[in-house]
């Protein structure tokens, strides 16, 4: 293949490489959109965007910008009736955080990513803790920060199992000739 | 599309994050100083949201009624012992009821006594959580034109569960009594002595401020107290149960886990909101 030049893309094809960059944001909207009907279970919405914000950002960092981070940050903060801005705040802190680290992540065992990720979820739980706090100039109790480190690191391997799956079918389809 | 060289594509995508981090600064200080436009833009886009809601609304109803099924068939027997001792104890209580009704009958035509006007309500189906992690909070779909305005007092079939904080124009906020911004000034039913109930996030609120002399004692029945004209007198609200610390909490009668349609009241009060909330009530349209 070396010294032709790449053949021009089909529209087909450039639909297909747009949806399938996308998808890893569309994917959070509609799962944070989804986890604010009510269930019986409190606090959903946090806990669901942070396992795709960190899976993606170590994964596939192409397919999330930092700009989609902010998106979905303003998104969870709207839905969530957080103070604007703490949401993208913390999200884009542990983007950054993330990507930094992502070439030791990346080779590491599922479990390993796992204990990563409950880290990254207690860090970032202390920081919209800390800015809530700031923001709403009030002390707010810890427990309900704890509750939702523990809701996130539950929700993690399911929503990442789901997520590599498809992150498989995607490395598969860019693969094909 | 613009192409650009790769060294300077680079450098921005480099640069992205510490601007966008920046601009996360931006929107925190815009949030704190036009609060009504973050408002604003919540409503706008939970209107968007709600008939998306509403429709999901119907298959997870179905799952919880399900699942509930499956509850009862499996707690059958010792559900139906526990109802038959219930149903004893109300039947005496039916016809001290019915005694004391027509008593009050008589008492009030010897008054000339003039009854209060029934309140005016809508039922209204929660469509959405609309609470995060420091915050106990629902969203209600209601149709454009609803004449639901902040302040009205929302009750599930049992008792109290909060109150109208945001107005949109397909979706209403609720905060909920558990919430932690929640205080709702309360009457022990026992001893007549008032209290504060305030929200903790935690199932339970919590009772304080009560005056000296007349603590809430357990199985007290709690209503609110028309203090602040925030809420009209009477309202059912809870029982008092002692936590394990012995602080006096309120077991509330609605059941806020479970929420599927709330009613609307309207008192026509214009009382204290939450200070989260940022606009007074709006007033009442004379009719």
């Amino acid at each position: 293949m070396r010294g032709r030049p790449v053949p021009a893309m089909g529209l087909l094809r450039q639909i297909d490489a747009v949806a399938r960059a996308a998808f890893p944001t569309g994917l959070t909207a509609l799962l944070m959109v989804l986890a604010a009907v009510p269930v019986g279970l409190p606090g959903l919405l946090p806990a669901v965007a942070l396992p795709c914000i960190v899976f993606w950002s170590v994964f596939r960092p192409a397919a999330l910008p930092p700009l989609a981070v902010f998106g979905l940050g303003l998104l969870g903060d709207l839905l969530s009736f957080a103070p604007v801005g703490s949401g993208v705040l913390t999200l884009l802190v542990v983007t950054g955080l993330v990507t930094r680290w992502r070439r030791f992540l990346v080779k590491q065992s599922f479990l390993a990513v796992w204990l990563a990720y409950c880290g990254v979820a207690l860090g970032a739980a202390a920081l919209e803790w800390l800015l809530q706090v700031v923001l709403g100039w009030r002390v707010l109790p810890v427990a309900p920060g704890l509750y939702q480190v523990m809701l996130s690191a539950g929700l993690y391997p399911g929503l990442a199992w789901i997520m590599s799956r498809i992150h498989e079918a995607m490395s598969r389809a860019e693969s094909a000739p | 599309m613009i192409r650009l060289s790769i060294p300077l594509r680079q450098a921005l995508s480099r640069l992205s994050l510490p601007v966008l981090i920046a601009l996360a600064f931006g929107t925190m200080l815009l949030g704190k100083a036009d609060a009504l436009l973050a408002e604003r833009a919540r409503m706008v886009l939970a209107d968007a949201l709600a008939p998306i809601w509403a429709t999901l609304q119907q298959p997870v109803a179905s799952v919880r009624g399900a699942v509930q099924e499956a509850e009862f068939l499996l707690n059958l027997r010792a559900e139906n012992a526990q109802l038959r001792e219930e149903n004893e104890r109300l039947r005496r209580w039916q016809a001290t009821a019915l005694a004391l009704e027509a008593e009050n009958v008589v008492l009030q035509r010897q008054l000339r006594f003039v009854p209060e006007a029934a309140p005016a309500f809508q039922t209204v189906r929660v469509v959405a959580d609309g609470g995060g992690i420091y915050a106990r909070a629902v969203l209600l779909g209601i149709r454009p034109n609803h004449g639901v305005r902040k302040g009205q007092i929302a009750l599930d079939e049992r008792g109290l569960v909060g109150r109208v904080t945001e107005v949109g124009l397909r979706s209403a906020r609720v905060l909920l009594a558990t919430d932690m911004n929640s205080r709702i000034p309360v009457v022990l039913e026992g001893s007549r002595a008032r209290a504060m109930m305030v929200g903790t996030n935690g199932a339970r609120p919590r009772l304080q401020h009560w005056p000296e002399g007349s603590a809430p004692e357990d199985g007290e029945r709690i209503v609110t107290s028309a203090e602040a004209g925030a809420f009209p007198a009477g309202l059912p609200v809870g029982i008092v149960r002692r936590s394990e610390g012995g602080a006096p909490e309120v077991e509330l009668f609605a059941r806020l886990d479970r929420l599927d349609v709330v009613r609307l009241f309207d008192y026509g009060l214009g009382g204290i909101l939450p200070p989260e909330a940022v606009a007074r009530p709006e007033p009442r349209p004379r009719r």
